[in-house]
């Protein structure tokens, strides 16, 4: 039963490989290591006058309270998108896996949303929800609730998850139907048989079945919500108010981009990179184990 | 086949030769959009026309941010602009950087083109120039804070039409305004511009050390003083009672007044056209409040927009087009087109005196507001302008910390202390890395 496929030649498989890993280095691996080697500089914004400052950078931002408490933001705000995330979508394709009718219509119009650009769910959301001019905030006014979320902080919150949301819902629905699907239906009718309602087959059978699919969203959201919300915040809060929806990504690409501070923002992102590589093995070590493929 | 190709590119290049080979191309680089940018191409087409030497290109690089962020990228790819507009936040970053850039006045003088900083309303000088008074750079658009009213909503709440002068003034209109049924009752864009820098060049107390910043780079703000802080709490007090509503850090304010749903707003002085076009209701444009308790005040209003720059590293040719532009630009009928036809304010004494002999003002009332308040009384160390390195930073710094009041999270004093204490790092990190 030998599956594997041997290669005669000593170098076609590398050739083959070649530029994959070519492409990982130029686009991956270089830029990294350029982040890594201007955190430890301090530069003007020109580029004109370059001082080695060993880890001066770091020292500095974490004895800033305001990044540490990014931090915090990041880890409310990740923990909310990836979980409303993975439980609307894993509804919505359970509830599409049941439809009998009309079912590719209906799976077609999920799926659209992830077609659109980050940037354009932040502004399309920011106008459904601006403070004066939005219609969601025109019938919350008519149930009494006073929507600005230009000062209001949860509220700040509250949209740019939403939108976070509201952008990769598609995305995790179209694993999760993929994964209902592959669902043996005489497991389900086995359990319907021996008189498991709906919600016990679903949590008893479907439920564990799906994990490798819950388990591979998760890991995708988390770095979606780490790394991709950027264009929603920057399209609707800016971070604001105060500092309620700056999570780390987008306080590098202020620091950086915005205001051309070059060190600092390496050093930020060098930590961001840290902090997603823990995470990463940590998923793969404590959380794959429960998982049952 | 290539014989033909050749031919066609020959006779091409004899059709343009008288043009292509003696021109010199001066790349300018701008965020002047819509109808902005459309009068800053007729100055540039103007130019173009007037002479065949040089011919100045210009090209719209986005938001003032993102083209200083282009500048910078494209000077460190070797490719930066001849001319490039940066918004007054970036001068202290312009400004440091020595090689990157050439003084306006090198320029000129080098190209031996008549140019008299004198020309130029005082604020706007001592806003560009260095501590010795060397004219750093080109002074272009220039607008400063204005205060606007809705007088139908005023006559509404049985007020007469007429704008507070004071803060204290204000706060009793609102009171009316509020009570008569006015949902939105005072706003404004730019909260830092506003709210801290105009405000304290306004009253006459300084926003940091150093003349603002314009002595040296070892400077540090002082933005927590007790009138700083009895301003901010005021202004908290307003937003917790319904009496002022914050619409964000930018120009958020400027259609929540034009729309008639705030009545009294503070924001550009180019804010005007666009309320000219959409308001349903009669309004004007005014001084901004002042504490009438302080001393001195008012004084004068600081400028904000943008000024050019000229980059390092051109020959010798391109800077004698630059200088030859910028000659152009100084004429007083060409600054008067740029101020009617844009709403920025003459920054010239010549090109002011020439708009009012024009009855420019007359058929216009109001548009010469914002020249006046700027030159309210001669401008002092507090009032000249600020200087502040990684002011991009600074801003957001301070903005996030009136937030923090305004939301009531925090009280005006520890917000504005929290604003001096993190301002001051990015401060040291800026003078830190321009030693």
């Amino acid at each position: 039963m030998e599956k594997r496929v041997v290669f005669r030649s000593a170098w076609l498989p590398y050739a083959l490989v070649a530029p994959q890993i070519a492409i990982t280095i130029v686009f991956f691996f270089w830029p990294a290591a350029q982040a890594v080697w201007y955190s430890f500089q301090l530069q003007d914004a020109f580029g004109l006058k370059t001082q080695f400052v060993g880890l001066q950078n770091f020292t500095n931002l974490f004895r800033d309270g305001n990044y540490l408490a990014s931090f915090q933001v990041t880890a409310v705000f990740s923990v909310l998108v990836a979980f409303f995330g993975l439980a609307i979508s894993l509804l919505l394709a359970t509830m599409a896996d049941r439809v009998l009718r009309g079912a590719l219509a209906y799976k077609t119009l999920l799926i659209w949303p992830y077609a659109v650009a980050p940037a354009i769910a932040g502004v399309l959301w920011a106008f459904l929800f601006a403070p004066s001019i939005g219609i969601v905030t025109y019938l919350l006014r008519g149930f009494g609730v006073d929507w600005n979320w230009i000062i209001n902080e949860n509220q700040a919150l509250a949209l740019v998850v939403i939108a976070s949301v509201w952008k990769q819902i598609s995305y995790n629905f179209l694993f999760f139907l993929a994964g209902l699907q592959s669902i043996p239906r005489s497991l389900i009718e086995a359990a319907a048989i021996d008189g498991a309602g709906p919600t016990r087959r679903f949590w008893t059978v479907i439920f564990p079945l799906l994990s490798p699919t819950t388990f591979f969203l998760l890991v995708v959201n988390i770095v979606y919500a780490f790394f991709d919300t950027f264009g929603v915040i920057d399209a609707t809060t800016q971070g604001g108010p105060g500092q309620a929806t700056q999570i780390l990504v987008y306080k590098v690409y202020h620091d950086g981009v915005k205001a051309a501070d070059l060190g600092g923002s390496s050093a930020q992102s060098v930590i961001l990179m840290f902090i997603v590589i823990a995470l990463t093995v940590a998923q793969f070590r404590f959380i794959e184990r429960r998982v049952q493929y | 086949m290539k014989f033909t190709k050749l031919a066609a590119a020959l006779a091409a290049a004899m059709l343009c030769a008288p043009q292509a080979q003696a021109q010199t191309e001066i790349q300018w680089w701008h965020s002047m959009g819509g109808a902005l940018g459309e009068a800053l191409n007729g100055l540039a087409n103007q130019f173009n026309q007037s002479q065949k030497e040089y011919k100045v290109v210009t090209t719209f690089k986005g938001t003032y941010p993102e083209s200083m962020t282009a500048a910078i990228a494209a000077f460190r790819a070797g490719s930066a602009p001849h001319i490039l507009q940066v918004f007054e936040v970036g001068t202290a970053t312009m400004m440091a950087a020595k090689g990157a850039i050439v003084p306006v006045a090198t320029v000129m003088s080098g190209a031996k083109e008549p140019f008299d900083p004198k020309a130029y309303l005082p604020t706007v000088t001592g806003y560009y120039s260095d501590v010795k008074g060397n004219m750093l750079s080109f002074p272009f658009n220039s607008s400063t804070v204005m205060f606007y009213i809705n007088h139908d909503a005023f006559k509404k709440a049985g007020l007469e039409p007429k704008a507070p002068k004071t803060w204290k003034e204000l706060v009793a209109a609102a009171e009316k305004l509020k009570a008569a049924g006015q949902q939105c009752v005072y706003t404004t864009s730019w909260p830092s511009w506003m709210h801290i820098e105009n405000f304290s060049a306004w009253h006459n107390v300084p926003i940091g050390t150093k003349q603002n910043g314009m002595a040296g780079f070892d400077t540090q703000f002082s933005i927590n003083s007790p009138l700083h802080v009895r301003h901010v709490a005021m202004l908290s007090d307003m937003s917790k009672k319904g009496l002022f509503t914050y619409a964000g850090r930018t120009n958020q304010g400027d259609a929540k007044f034009s729309s008639g749903e705030c009545a009294m707003f503070s924001g550009s002085a180019g804010a005007q056209a666009g309320i000219k076009k959409a308001a349903k209701f009669d309004w004007s444009i005014n001084f901004i409040p002042y504490h009438d308790d302080v001393k001195g005040a008012p004084q004068n209003s600081i400028i904000g927009g943008a000024s050019l720059w000229v980059m390092g590293g051109k020959k010798p040719a391109e800077y004698k087009g630059v200088a030859k532009f910028m000659a152009f630009l100084s004429k007083p009928e060409i600054q008067m087109q740029w101020h009617t036809s844009t709403g920025y304010v003459p920054i010239t004494q010549a090109s002011y005196d020439l708009t009012r002999k024009s009855g420019f003002y007359d058929k216009n009332p109001g548009a010469d507001m914002p020249v006046k308040q700027l030159t309210n009384k001669a401008p002092t160390a507090n009032s000249k302008g600020l200087r502040f390195g990684n002011f991009v930073q600074g801003r957001t710094v301070i903005e996030e910390e009136l937030e923090a009041a305004f939301s009531g999270k925090k009280d005006a004093k520890t917000a504005l202390d929290d604003a001096v204490r993190r301002g001051n790092e990015i401060l040291r990190q800026f003078e830190a890395a321009n030693k």
